[in-house]
């Protein structure tokens, strides 16, 4: 038992208890919380696989970015459900049934060394997990990344064009025009003859 | 045994550190009271101590002795951790920080990134703290905050892009060493806008005037941090004022070379300055960015929110996008003097 295995078994046991405190909580935003723990734990065990870019990658975009903006989207709703525990056990049978396809999944691939598999090798010193993956990406797998990417972009247009609303009925403000605004526009100087004073008398 | 050393050692050297990073933080404070102050013809803080200088230690010791205070309906649990998340990522970031050849925490390889992603954790001890509140005030401040952070993080992601095709690596040491040869050869220079889009970034980042829409005193009374009194404010406090140290740090290795000497190449200041150490030379390059702070708070009004998410989305994204092409232009055919 090596520190690295301890430190491995903290990060699994919080990655999994999180994601059970993910389903199990009634209170969306603490389930959103939860779930960025388990994105935590996780890198953390990506990193002690030496995959440091992909770990950090993960942190980068998962948790500091699209789990910001779940977090954002729940509190502004302020969504306390309280039906959550109905679909606990509806949905549990689906659950199941995806668990199921997932370990079939993986014994699949895994074949029939499934209990006994090699201790993975640990890499070189100078092993650098960015080039290794760089050097595939971009040459053998060019295709699928690229497709993979206009597919994103795909999504993000059609996003962006169902929620697009027409500057009609925005109520936002043109910056370039009030930038553009003189004094001139605003004020206006009048020239005027003093009053009389009133005659009290 | 031997591992039980180098884990004591490592251990003593954070503790220097940290206790370094308390002592700069709390001057810093002092420092802004007093920049501010003379900006404004006031005198600053002058009764504690000569000329003010103990006012730090009496702003630490009311903030530790008074009472914790939680606002009933609040979310006990999270409030406690809110400031704790603050405090540990705002320490986190400075393990891959270089501060002279070699003398550096965690040399990662991927240092560029990690910076990125631990300034990204960040947003999360001002969103819990502004939702574990239960007040208006502190959920519009933590909402603003997310808000304005990821937009900004964009930019400064893409500024970093920048400054790992021109360095051609993602560690830190590599990056200053590209950088050698002189205040020409830094990369604010030939990385231009990448610098000016990554340093407001910083300043957005860490919620500072004009980006200080997450605190808004005038609007949101102090926004996330409201309902927080005592050691509890004291964290977020500290967090705010060690992120600044630590963006400044960063646009410093970034961008105006760390620890190199700016006299490199010029031939008779070069074997003058050539003993001062490298950190002294990161100290005094990173204490120009630290004044910025304290500068532009005294100076520029505070952001309106749609002008923010303007400046973030229509002006630095595509701006940062095109210099990135120029710099894959300048790396490709490498352009003299910075890219051979």
């Amino acid at each position: 038992m090596q520190v690295v295995h301890i430190v491995f078994y903290i990060f699994a046991a919080m990655a999994v208890v999180s994601a059970l405190v993910v389903i199990s909580v009634r209170n969306p935003v603490r389930s959103v919380l939860a779930l960025v723990v388990t994105f935590f734990s996780m890198a953390g065990v990506w990193m002690i696989l030496s995959a440091e870019f992909l770990s950090l990658i993960l942190l980068l975009v998962y948790v500091g970015a699209v789990m910001t903006l779940f977090l954002f989207v729940v509190m502004m709703l302020n969504a306390n459900s309280t039906g959550s525990r109905e679909g606990f056990t509806r949905y549990l049978p689906f659950g199941i049934l995806l668990v199921l396809l997932l370990v079939a999944l993986m014994i699949i691939s895994f074949g029939s060394s499934f209990t006994q598999l090699p201790a993975p090798v640990p890499p070189g010193a100078d092993y650098s997990n960015v080039t290794q993956l760089g050097a595939v990406l971009y040459t053998e797998y060019a295709y699928p990344f690229e497709i993979a990417g206009v597919l994103l972009l795909a999504a993000i247009v059609a996003a962006i064009s169902l929620a697009h609303r027409t500057p009609k009925q925005r109520k936002s403000q043109n910056i370039n025009e009030q930038l553009r605004v003189r004094r001139e526009d605003r004020v206006r100087l009048v020239k005027m003859p003093p009053e009389k004073k009133n005659d009290l008398s | 045994m031997a591992s039980l050393i180098t884990l004591i050692w490592l251990l003593v050297k954070i503790v220097a550190l940290v206790l370094a990073l308390v002592v700069l933080v709390i001057y810093l404070t002092y420092l802004e009271r007093k920049v501010i102050g003379y900006m404004q013809s006031r005198i600053g803080p002058n009764r504690v101590g000569p000329r003010g200088l103990f006012q730090p230690f009496a702003d630490m010791l009311k903030l530790l002795t008074k009472e914790l205070i939680f606002p009933t309906a609040s979310n006990r649990y999270l409030f406690l951790v809110a400031p704790m998340i603050s405090f540990g990522t705002a320490l986190a970031g400075w393990a891959i920080v270089p501060f002279d050849k070699g003398m550096v925490f965690a040399n990662l390889n991927a240092g560029v990134l990690y910076s990125l992603a631990v300034s990204s954790l960040g947003v999360y001890g001002i969103l819990v703290a502004g939702w574990a509140s239960n007040s208006k005030y502190a959920l519009f401040g933590a909402l603003r905050a997310a808000a304005q952070s990821i937009s900004y993080e964009i930019a400064m992601g893409f500024a970093l892009i920048g400054v790992m095709m021109a360095a051609n690596s993602l560690n830190f040491q590599t990056v200053i060493e590209a950088q050698s040869g002189g205040i020409w050869h830094w990369y604010w220079l030939p990385l231009f806008p990448l610098f000016i889009i990554y340093w407001i970034s910083g300043v957005a980042e860490t919620n500072r005037t004009p980006f200080d829409v997450a605190e808004g005193e005038s609007e949101l009374v102090a926004g996330f941090h409201v309902e927080y009194s005592g050691v509890m404010f004291a964290l977020f406090y500290f967090a705010e004022y060690a992120n600044m140290i630590l963006i400044s740090t960063l646009i410093t290795v970034l961008f105006l070379g760390g620890w190199l000497s700016p006299f490199q190449g010029i031939p008779y200041l070069e074997q003058v300055f050539a003993g001062v150490p490298g950190f002294i030379w990161l100290g005094l390059k990173l204490s120009f960015f630290v004044y910025c702070y304290l500068w532009f708070r005294a100076t520029f009004p505070r952001f309106r929110y749609d002008q923010i998410m303007r400046l973030g989305w229509k002006v630095f994204i595509p701006l940062t996008l095109v210099w990135i092409v120029v710099v894959a232009l300048a790396v490709q055919f490498h352009l003299p003097p910075w890219f051979k």
